[in-house]
């Protein structure tokens, strides 16, 4: 990994602190361009890995992580992307199999990934409303309709949110206690009936 | 082997059983559940085990796993349904052919087991009836075949309808012999 080159050669590129691998942010309009840079004179041409977050202080607030890996100098380098205006340039003309991981981060936070040639959901439904990894949507869910109207309308059922009891058990930080790990919601459990 | 005096006996009652038409069709019925894969997660690793050699579900008549559901009368839905596949599981459940059953295999199909979020159906009871519902993440095949035989109760005893949970209540559908 030539730091040092990739820097002067895209001078809006800042060396991120890091306890595993060397770590850029970059600027949202290179990114396309670093990444086919970092695969075709650096070696990295492996797309290992690209991910949406969320930052809901910061400003902006959403981005992009890219993990690439080398196979020939067996070496990672991880990219992070700000989004601008909830979106950043797709390096789909470069990697192919970012398509799908582009697909997810649309998928589960918004985020708009400019020059995509199949910019569908890939997990939830197409006219799904929410885009449910933002730290705002609350895990239990939101109600809406079935997608499918007709199977709606024969079983009344909508997605509605899942009851927090019972599960999924968290633990509260700290040191271990001697007690179960707990659910989520408390409003009933073994002490208190389910009103 | 001894003959007892209770038994049917050839000799005194001729060749000929008198039964009512509802026990023959229901015996016929309980003995050759076709059943439909509705295998989507590791509980259908289990119903695979269910159907190899050391578990043996032909000994129950219902080793013919048929992937087409208008071929197959019991539904065995084996694993996580999510919102986006409960479509899928409604519509295949539609198209097979009265009578037809249904078993909530594994805690994800009976009521959503631990995923307790935003994509995952709470149980498939909320879309079509279900029968027989095994506990278990995943149920062994032991469990899975007693679940079986439990349906194959049901079968035999079912007198012109049949009860099922449907959304939290107990629904009842005529079947016509």
């Amino acid at each position: 990994m030539d730091a040092a080159a990739l820097t002067l050669k895209f001078p809006r590129t800042q060396s991120l602190k890091s306890i595993d691998m060397p770590t850029f942010a970059v600027a949202n309009d290179e990114l396309t361009e670093i990444v086919r840079y970092l695969r075709d004179t650096q070696g990295f041409d492996l797309l290992a890995d690209l991910c949406g977050v969320d930052w809901p202080y910061r400003s902006p607030r959403f981005g992009v992580v890219l993990h690439l890996l080398s196979t020939t100098n067996k070496e990672y380098v991880r990219l992070h992307a700000a989004c601008d205006n909830d979106a950043v340039p797709s390096v789909t003309s470069v990697h192919p199999g970012a398509n799908w991981h582009e697909r997810e981060a649309y998928d589960m936070f918004g985020i708009k990934f400019t020059g995509h040639p199949d910019p569908r959901r890939i997990l939830m439904w197409e006219s799904y409303p929410y885009h449910p990894l933002r730290k705002e949507f609350p895990l239990a869910g939101i109600e809406v309709p079935l997608p499918a109207a007709d199977v709606a309308a024969v079983t009344g059922q909508n997605v509605e949110p899942a009851p927090m009891m019972g599960g999924p058990f968290v633990s509260h930080g700290g040191h271990m206690s001697s007690a179960e790990p707990q659910a989520l919601d408390q409003s009933w459990n073994e002490e208190k009936p389910k009103a | 082997m001894v003959q007892s005096d209770f038994s049917y006996n050839s000799k005194i009652e001729g060749e000929v059983i008198v039964t009512r038409a509802d026990a023959v069709v229901n015996w016929v019925r309980s003995h050759s559940v076709w059943p439909m894969p509705m295998g989507l997660a590791c509980c259908a690793i289990e119903l695979m085990a269910a159907g190899g050699s050391r578990f043996d579900i032909s000994r129950f008549g219902m080793e013919v796993m048929r992937f087409s559901p208008r071929q197959a009368d019991c539904m065995i839905v084996s694993g996580t349904v999510t919102y986006k596949m409960a479509e899928v599981v409604r519509r295949i459940y539609d198209q097979m052919a009265e009578p037809k059953w249904v078993v909530a295999m594994g805690a994800c199909a009976s009521t959503g087991g631990m995923y307790r979020s935003y994509a995952t159906l709470q149980g498939v009871d909320n879309i079509v009836p279900v029968d027989i519902y095994i506990s278990g993440c995943p149920p062994r095949p032991e469990a899975l075949l007693d679940g079986m035989m439990l349906l194959q109760e049901k079968i035999r005893n079912e007198g012109g309808s049949l009860k099922r949970t449907f959304r939290g209540r107990t629904v009842e559908t005529k079947i016509v012999s």
